[in-house]
């Protein structure tokens, strides 16, 4: 009898770790965020739950431009990743040999260097004096006023190179476990390698490019420290926004609204693509 | 905490369903209002006297400070003006390089001390402006026993003593104080500028930086169109918001920045900007050539950092002690030569010329430099042209950034 009990009590106890760290963690502010999300206020006086729905209202006619900005630089960001990822990946795979772990160390290194030190090896590097520029503009390839920093292309291409990794390597496991005799077999059916690739290949690593996009689309979008180095004027993301709105305006009862609205247009937007790319279990998918 | 109305059905269940565990941390992080009645007159005494007394000197400090903000000794993590506190009191220094922005700091130690946790740090050094107005609100700084200032009676400038910011020094004495200017690559910009309004010549195009936050920017531009920011109210605040979006708009304007202006001007990626008068110094005495601070024809915000007690302090009297200690003139003058700042201590400039004298070669220039500079001492008829961050009560702090952010957060 005890014994059945701890044989089913068993699972339960080994989620309770995992289990509290997330309601701890992460239920408990997100309820706290929700709650603060309709309050009115500030810090001196306090904040009062009034349901204060215009708190809403309010950051979405407010901050629109900066929301849908993110949304693009995001979504760019992520498209270009798979274009870039995708070939490494499939390279690494399946002519990789006896150096994969070592060229999937390479894919990695970069993230063993600090942010800052990777940002300023920008700034060096793309600087309007920089090496490349100062390069190409005496060779009078570009005009003496081209620039990359501080343009929509910088934070872009910044966001491409901080999350590469994340959307490469779950492509690279699941090209991983193609079976190679599936392959053969489309050899043998007189399909070419474009075939096989496109209907193969591709369809077999949907996953774990759903993988990726979840993780490297999520985090982009909402990112704001490529923004305020690589960016510009007019480059501000939604990321920015709540920052400031928390820790410079400790504006706790927009910053929240803003937050819950990003959080809600992504999650919506990740059911979406999963419904459009015929995975019927978004969470499966992005187990896989 | 104030009370929150509890309706019935579903509020109730929202209040049941997470709510418990929500307000005490909704308390914890300090979002109940804590905003305190500040004690004046005899008020204010008392609670001095009680703070105070049997309070006693103990073996260390801990201080959180900017970045290149004292002096360095051969060894760059070695403080030539703190190892002789040390020496002199036998209270050791823990030294903090660990504020970046004012905003930042705030968020970070603020939950901490409105939760009645010591922060890590007794003393901070905090920009006067609407951050310290926030700590001194919230009740967040210790007020101070003048009884260990005499060398503060002494030695500080009759200004300092006299801030709007803080009159009377019941929470603050100053650290060092700047301008916020404008700096150009000389190089690179045609005519000499000298006015605020020169940053809007199309000739510049692509190659302004402008500071991005809701002090610096705002004030320097109400500065230059208007005079006296205290004197200025939200129409004049928008007409000072639709100036600075048309710069942006005309694409004169290359980042707004909170950090690393002084990397880009110098490089060469931008040629005039908004600037703090002892970072363009400082770059000039470590080899940036051709760079230029000018005070605008029109004004320049002057600013102050002030060394505070933060509350739940550890350490109060040996604090106070280091906070005396840096009104010595000789004190003054070793972080002065270093730091090229406005020193809060005129006396200092003697120091400097006997040093100057004493010295050689290119040391005695640079120290020549120093006393003859009005970004170190101003004179008389500079600080004439000089004026404050405006102050902002709750209700005009909402009214200001919402017309100041839209300009820098586009």
């Amino acid at each position: 009898m005890i014994a059945r009990l701890r044989a089913s009590a068993g699972p339960y106890v080994s989620i309770l770790p995992g289990g509290l760290w997330l309601a701890i963690f992460f239920v408990l502010p997100l309820v706290v965020m929700a709650a603060l999300s309709l309050e009115t206020g500030n810090l001196i006086d306090g904040f009062t739950m009034t349901w204060h729905w215009a708190n809403y209202s309010d950051v979405l006619s407010s901050y629109h431009t900066q929301l849908v900005r993110s949304l693009v630089y995001g979504g760019l960001a992520t498209l270009v990743s798979i274009v870039l990822a995708y070939p490494m990946a499939y390279w690494i795979a399946f002519y990789g040999g006896r150096n994969k772990s070592t060229y999937l160390f390479l894919v990695l290194l970069p993230f063993f260097v600090t942010f800052v030190l990777r940002t300023v090896a920008w700034q060096f590097l793309l600087g309007d004096q920089g090496l490349v520029l100062s390069w190409l503009k005496n060779a009078g390839i570009v005009g003496q006023d081209f620039h990359v920093l501080a343009t929509a292309f910088a934070v872009v291409a910044g966001l491409v190179y901080n999350y590469l990794p994340f959307m490469l390597l779950p492509i690279y496991v699941s090209l991983e476990r193609i079976d190679g005799s599936l392959l053969e077999a489309a050899g043998d059916l007189y399909a070419n390698r474009t075939q096989t690739l496109l209907r193969v290949v591709l369809p077999l690593t949907i996953p774990g490019i759903f993988a990726g996009v979840l993780l490297t689309f999520v985090p982009a979008a909402s990112d704001y420290v490529n923004a305020s180095i690589l960016g510009g004027t007019g480059q501000t993301m939604i990321g920015n926004i709540i920052q400031t709105l928390y820790l410079t305006n400790s504006d706790y009862p927009r910053a929240s609204a803003l937050s819950i609205v990003l959080m809600a247009i992504l999650v919506i937007g990740i059911f979406a693509y999963a419904r459009a790319l015929g995975t019927r279990d978004v969470l499966d998918a992005a187990a896989a | 905490m104030p009370s929150r109305p509890i309706g019935v059905d579903r509020r109730e269940f929202l209040r049941l369903a997470g709510a418990g565990a929500g307000a005490l941390m909704l308390a914890a992080c300090g979002v109940g209002g804590q905003g305190k009645k500040q004690a004046t007159g005899s008020a204010l005494q008392k609670e001095i006297e009680t703070y105070w007394s049997g309070k006693t000197k103990t073996g260390q400090v801990k201080w959180a400070q900017w970045p290149l903000y004292i002096d360095v000794g051969k060894n760059k993590s070695d403080h030539p003006s703190i190892d002789q506190f040390t020496a002199k009191t036998g209270i050791k220094v823990d030294y903090y390089e660990v504020i970046q922005e004012d905003d930042a700091f705030f968020a970070k130690v603020q939950p901490t001390l409105s939760a009645g946790q010591y922060s890590g740090y007794d003393v901070a050094t905090i920009t006067n402006g609407v951050y310290f107005d926030k700590f001194r609100e919230l009740g967040l700084l210790i007020p101070l026993d003048h009884s260990y200032l005499t060398n503060f009676a002494k030695y500080a400038a009759p200004a300092y003593k006299h801030s709007s910011y803080d009159p009377g020094n019941v929470y603050s004495v100053p650290w060092q104080s700047g301008m916020t200017g404008i700096a150009y690559n000389t190089t690179k910009v045609s005519q000499p500028i000298t006015s605020f309004f020169d940053l809007w010549n199309p000739e510049l195009k692509g190659k302004v930086g402008m500071f991005g936050d809701n002090e610096d920017l705002p004030n320097a531009a109400l500065v230059a169109m208007f005079g006296d920011p205290q004197q200025t109210g939200p129409d004049q605040w928008k007409q000072a918001a639709a100036k600075l979006t048309a710069q942006r708009k005309a694409g004169i304007v290359r980042q707004y920045y909170q950090q690393g202006y002084i990397n880009d001007l110098s490089s060469g990626d931008i040629w005039a900007c908004q600037a703090w008068s002892g970072d363009i110094f400082q770059a000039l005495e470590s080899g940036a050539k051709n760079l230029k601070f000018v005070i605008p024809k029109e004004g320049a915000v002057l600013w102050t950092d002030n060394l505070v007690l933060l509350k739940e302090n550890k350490n109060p009297v040996s604090s106070m002690m280091l906070m005396d200690w840096y009104y010595q003139p000789k004190i003054a003058a070793e972080v002065a030569e270093y730091v090229n700042y406005i020193t809060p201590v005129p006396a200092a400039v003697d120091v400097i010329k006997s040093d100057a004298a004493a010295a050689t070669g290119s040391d005695k220039a640079t120290l020549e430099a120093i006393v003859n500079s009005p970004l170190v001492f101003p004179t008389t008829e500079d600080y004439s042209n000089l004026y404050r961050y405006r102050t902002l009560s709750n209700a005009e702090l909402e009214v200001w950034d919402n017309i100041f952010e839209p300009v820098y957060q586009s």
